[in-house]
């Protein structure tokens, strides 16, 4: 089939060229899920090792000292930046898993619905920990 | 509603296993791996939050054999992703990722970089972990 107009290739300008402007994609929703994947990726790798620190000098710790240290504003708000993009970050993630491997419609969709719910307790959970361990 | 039989094309069993492999694998399962973390997380903050008595049972857990084991899976499946995945992003902006690179006859930077990242993530689970214990019999004496 040879579709041309002057020297233009009409195939090529059957889409509104404001669908690549936008560059949303055919799920509409463009590089959203794989930019906040590397954002939250690249916010967790210092703050897992500082997490890592934190958590090694609590090993030993009893009670009291390791409420204190959550209670430090330094530490509580750094929680809570771990809190979310950690699990945000682990939602992204089980998001494409199940995408890859359950098939089955009805499934899938119970499985991402759950991951999104269970996250977002999880996460809302952590929060609500922080906040009443560090606020007086 | 089940899935239609489509053909399909050959699957991994086809290919001769390399070291990028390994790391897509393992990057995936230590994800996985990591979410169940993440709620190991939320139990101890929780248990800080609710009290002294919560808190034994986290701690108490932490402590057993099975908390032991778990917690040093852990510790390398955080260092394994966070390594992997500094190498994912260096990779997201096209760095390494051309053909020379990924040709072993030549300079196998590609692939070079993927052990670099196992290895590395081995060497600091250990050093984490002796220096918890040096720190805890330095304590201790």
């Amino acid at each position: 089939m040879n579709v041309r107009v002057g020297t233009d290739d009409v195939r090529g300008q059957l889409r509104n060229p404001m669908k690549y402007a936008r560059g949303l994609g055919s799920a509409q929703s463009g590089v959203r899920h794989w930019w906040l994947q590397r954002l939250t990726a690249v916010a967790l790798a210092p703050l897992s090792l500082w997490f890592l620190w934190l958590c090694a000098g609590l090993v030993h710790a009893d009670y009291a000292a390791v409420r204190a240290a959550i209670a430090e504003p330094v530490h509580a708000v750094l929680l809570v930046a771990l809190v979310v993009s950690l699990f945000w970050h682990g939602a992204l993630g089980l998001q494409v898993v199940i995408e890859d491997y359950v098939h089955t419609r009805w499934q899938e969709i119970t499985l991402q619905i759950l991951v999104r719910f269970g996250a977002f307790l999880a996460a809302v959970a952590c929060l609500f920990a922080i906040a009443r361990i560090a606020l007086p | 509603m089940s899935p239609i039989a489509r053909p399909i094309s050959p699957h991994l069993e086809i290919y001769r296993w390399r070291v990028n492999m390994w790391q897509s694998v393992l990057h995936r399962l230590t994800g996985l791996f990591l979410c169940l973390g993440a709620l190991l997380l939320a139990w101890g903050l929780i248990a800080v939050a609710t009290g002294a008595d919560a808190w034994g049972n986290f701690s108490a857990f932490c402590a057993s054999g099975l908390g032991f084991v778990l917690l040093i899976g852990w510790s390398w499946a955080l260092l394994f992703h966070l390594c992997n995945g500094i190498q994912h992003l260096f990779r997201d902006t096209g760095m390494g990722y051309d053909a020379a690179q990924r040709d072993h006859s030549h300079t196998p930077s590609y692939f070079a970089t993927g052990w670099i990242v196992i290895a590395a993530s081995v060497v600091l689970t250990a050093l984490v972990w002796i220096a918890l214990f040096a720190h805890a019999s330095g304590g201790a004496a």
